[in-house]
């Protein structure tokens, strides 16, 4: 169970989005959408503490911590249980595939190394990356290392995982094989939030969608719902516009 | 012309020196390597007082001469630290060399660690490291490999810095080398000889460095 309680963020004097409300139930996959710069990024990052709200509570499993008291064990102790993907992957260029997903179980979960590079082996495998173990990310195509960036988010065993425009980086001819990758993780239920502009994913995969516009949650529904019978004026524009120039029928 | 013999049969004498000549040099350089990593992560962390006192020290000693610093540690720090009175001429030019060098290469391994991108900090904190294995098994590794030619351009200066060392009184190749003059009046043959001799180490370390520098550029490829 993950809930986020009144997280507020100000950059100086501009509020990014203020008393955020949202929680999910384990399993539960959640895709946010919602036009750039409204904070979508910024609310992921405040998960995991690579932003510091300014405001609320934060609950991940067992773990509750009000954000504004925070210690840093209560930190470290929530970035175990919250995994991030990056837009741009962020792997350790001087590791390779395997040791970017091993370095987490090893430093972090102080796992024994054998044990670690077998888990590590095991996520390659579920990648489709088994034969990449040792080459290093320069090596990788961006695909390749976007898969990679999520194996490594698995190693970390967290309660949720967050993607922040995983496929936003890519060349088109690599989108499909990390969507792919992410639809499995679906399939088997790992628990995530999902930042991203693909609107088709987004249909198949979320169990809620919520869309963001300046300063906050405008609206949240299953998808079906918020595809076809949007609630709010602002919702309504945002998916027209964005659904009409790929021919997906449009509210 | 020149005594061609009596550079021959200096060269055994003078390379006999050359061993405390490189020690100097090495000592300073690990013990520079330990300060400057410590000034650069400093800085770039921006640890409240220390980063500013790592500034003035980095401005101080790049901003002197090398020789006006050995001065002050040899002839001026016993004046007022009596336990100083001891320091030989030794020390007190590793100790020179070590923070002289220190805080330039302070600044390059400063650049190299920026220079990292800031995705791989925000992925490593994000699962959960904390900021001193973050540096240790992320960002230093790497800023040691982009910095690394430069270090050693440092060394070489390093070596050629070693003879100001007999200003201090200190027997090493340079001040060998003019006892051995002084006492033959063979200025020319000498001189050119010591002058030889650095330049023979530091084409071979040069030659080091290129090697290095091409399996660098081959780092992370594979
Ligand atoms: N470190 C920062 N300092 C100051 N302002 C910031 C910072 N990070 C983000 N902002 C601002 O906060 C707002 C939200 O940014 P954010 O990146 O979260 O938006 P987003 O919804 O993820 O947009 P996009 O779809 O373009 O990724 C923007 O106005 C942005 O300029
Ligand atoms: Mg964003």
């Amino acid at each position: 169970m993950i809930s986020l309680q009144g997280i507020t963020k100000h950059f100086g004097a501009h509020t990014v989005f203020k008393d955020i409300d949202l929680s999910l139930s384990q399993g539960e996959i959640i895709v946010i959408i919602g036009p750039s710069g409204t904070g979508k990024s910024t609310l992921l990052r405040c998960i995991n503490f690579l932003e510091k709200p300014d405001a609320g509570r934060l609950q991940v499993g067992d773990l509750k911590v009000d954000t504004q008291r925070a210690s840093r064990a209560d930190i470290l102790a929530l970035r175990r249980r919250t995994a991030f993907v990056f837009q741009n992957y962020g792997l350790f260029a001087n590791k390779t595939a395997l040791d970017n997903i091993s370095e987490g179980m090893i430093v972090v979960d102080k796992l024994p190394k054998a044990k670690a590079h077998a888990r590590a082996r095991e996520i390659l495998e579920r990648i489709g990356l088994a034969d990449k173990a040792d080459a290093y990310p320069a090596s990788l195509s961006g695909g390749q290392q976007q898969r990679v960036g999520i194996g490594r988010a698995m190693a970390a065993n967290a309660d949720v995982i967050l993607f922040d425009e995983p496929t936003s980086s890519l060349d088109p001819q690599w989108v499909e094989e990390v969507l792919g990758l992410m639809k499995q993780l679906a399939v088997e239920r790992q628990t995530m939030i999902v930042v991203t502009h693909e609107m088709q994913f987004a249909r198949e995969v979320a169990d809620q969608v919520v869309f963001m516009d300046e300063g906050g949650i405008v609206e949240q529904a299953p998808p079906e719902e918020l595809f076809t019978a949007p609630k709010d004026e602002r919702t309504r524009h945002f998916l027209r516009k964005i659904l009409a120039p790929t021919g997906q029928a449009v509210p | 012309m020149l005594n061609l013999e009596y550079m021959w049969g200096l060269l055994p004498v003078l390379l006999s020196y050359l061993p405390l000549t490189l020690q100097m040099a090495t000592i300073a350089m690990v013990f520079a390597l330990i300060l400057a990593c410590l000034l650069a992560v400093v800085r770039v962390s921006r640890v409240p007082v220390l980063n500013g006192l790592s500034l003035l020290f980095i401005s101080f000693f790049r901003g002197t001469p090398l020789l006006v610093q050995l001065f002050l540690f040899y002839y001026g720090l016993p004046q007022v630290i009596s336990s100083l009175i001891a320091i030989t001429g030794v020390t007190a030019a590793v100790l020179g060399l070590t923070l002289h060098f220190s805080a330039y290469m302070a600044e390059s391994i400063r650049a190299a660690i920026v220079g990292i991108d800031r995705s791989q900090t925000e992925a490593a904190l994000s699962i959960g490291m904390t900021q001193s294995q973050l540096m240790r098994r992320i960002i230093l590794p790497q800023a040691t490999r982009v910095a690394t030619p430069t270090l050693m351009n440092y060394f070489i200066d390093m070596i050629k810095a070693t003879s100001l060392a007999f200003t201090l009184g200190v027997t090493e190749l340079m001040g060998a080398t003019q006892k051995e003059a002084a006492g033959s009046f063979l200025y020319l043959e000498a001189f050119l000889l010591v002058a030889l001799i650095y330049w023979v180490i530091v084409e071979m370390l040069s030659w080091g460095q290129r090697r290095l520098e091409i399996y660098l550029n081959k780092a992370y490829q594979r």
